[in-house]
């Protein structure tokens, strides 16, 4: 049977780097899929992983977080504070049993439109077939929400 | 017992310190925190096995600051705590008076050295229930590690004792606080649960000194320190620090190294 499953993903990106790559690909009239919503904040260091929460709590099957390649920030730094934020984050939620191949971290330039449709096909690739989302949907039916 | 109830008497009556932070007799068989604050009180104070609850805790209320120069009766891993309370500015090294006991004798660490080298021949060593718990725990299969922690928070109530007993803890406004907006509900449901023990873990990365406060304090048995503690492993091995060791340490999730790796960003 055709897996009919359309994820919906948000992606959480950089203003000055990935928005700007994104906006490339649009340019360039690359076609990619049209599962991703994108949330523009300025830089990765503002990323509150509490974020990603929330994005799987309202009904993400997966999440995309991208910026500025390392030393390339825009604020200088604030993409080397994120990552160790995300290398923290991903084992203690692992930990947890979240499953985070849900979640992709990748750096985009402004330049790599490119980049940018192949890391969103294959993500909604990916994520199609892991299926929907389940920790949230199991953490709602176990209590009020 | 008594090294110590003496050396809280010179203290107090030489005018060196205003309060004495130790172990009392409880309630049932339990000791509980005490605050001597005259020589007459000093036979008060206990000192065995069960005196394990963090003190440091109270360094940082203000109810205790307003009693003047503190001395803290200080298990090994609560020395541990003091360093990281002055690493984080929250503690200045002349703020209090640490007092150790080693070979039957009171010894007191009143600086950065004494409290460093302390620190350093004292490691924290786990008792090997957490060890077998955590080695548990990582065998099992992520289905399996989810269900495990679903089902230990189930019983969450939201009471906060983890947060209250932990000397970390020490936000006056803490982030589940904050209803406009609400990050994590305060409702005791899975959802609300599970945010607040991950934003916990999260908090307390790399400044965890595991003294297992928290794990004391659940009035419904759930094993908090096994998350604390394993966030602050993540940052042990991956940044190459230890919380609670120098009071010079800057803190490893408030800075970055250029060098720093990882294979999963693409």
């Amino acid at each position: 049977m055709e897996n009919t499953f359309e994820p919906k993903i948000v992606a959480f990106v950089c203003n000055w780097c990935t928005y700007a790559g994104a906006d490339l690909t649009g340019t360039s009239r690359i076609k990619y899929a049209t599962n991703v919503r994108i949330v523009r904040f300025p830089c990765t260091g503002r990323i509150d992983y509490n974020l990603l929460l929330k994005a799987f709590a309202q009904g993400a099957d997966g999440v995309i977080v991208s910026g500025c390649h390392p030393n390339d920030c825009h604020y200088t730094s604030g993409n080397f504070h994120a990552r160790r934020r995300w290398i923290v984050f991903r084992q203690m939620m692992e930990y947890m049993g979240f499953d985070m191949s849900r979640v992709k971290f990748s750096w985009v330039s402004a330049a790599e439109g490119a980049k940018w449709a192949d890391i969103v096909n294959t993500t909604v690739q990916e994520i199609r077939d892991l299926g929907p989302s389940k920790e949230y949907a199991e953490m709602s039916r176990l209590g009020v929400v | 017992m008594q090294v110590l109830q003496q050396k809280a008497k010179e203290l107090l009556e030489s005018g060196k310190v205003q309060v004495v932070i130790g172990y009392g007799e409880g309630t049932g068989e339990r000791v509980r925190p005490l605050f001597v604050r005259t020589a007459e009180e000093v036979s008060k104070l206990v000192w065995d096995d069960r005196c394990r609850q963090n003190l440091a805790v109270y360094l940082n209320k203000p109810e205790i600051k307003k009693m003047g120069m503190p001395a803290l009766i200080a298990t090994p891993v609560v020395v541990h705590t003091v360093i990281q309370l002055i690493a984080e500015h929250q503690l200045k090294v002349d703020g209090v008076l640490t007092l150790v006991v080693e070979n039957g004798s009171v010894k007191e660490l009143f600086d950065t050295t004494s409290l460093e080298a302390y620190a350093e021949s004292h490691p924290v060593i786990f008792p090997p229930f957490v060890k077998q718990e955590i080695k548990t725990i990582a065998e099992m299969s992520l289905h399996e590690r989810f269900k495990f922690w679903q089902d230990e928070f189930s019983r969450c109530i939201k009471c906060y004792a983890c947060r209250s007993a932990c000397p970390l803890c020490y936000c006056e406004r803490c982030i589940t606080d904050n209803n406009q907006p609400q990050w994590i509900s305060s409702a005791s449901h899975a959802q609300g649960n599970f945010e607040w023990h991950v934003n916990r873990a999260m908090h307390l990365a790399g400044r965890c000194i595991q003294c297992g406060s928290c794990t004391i304090a659940c009035p419904v048995g759930i094993p908090i320190g096994l998350l604390t503690i394993e966030a602050s492993r993540i940052v042990g091995t991956e940044f190459g620090q230890q919380p609670g060791l120098k009071c010079d340490a800057v803190p490893a999730m408030s800075s970055f190294k250029v060098e720093d790796t990882e294979t999963f960003i693409k």
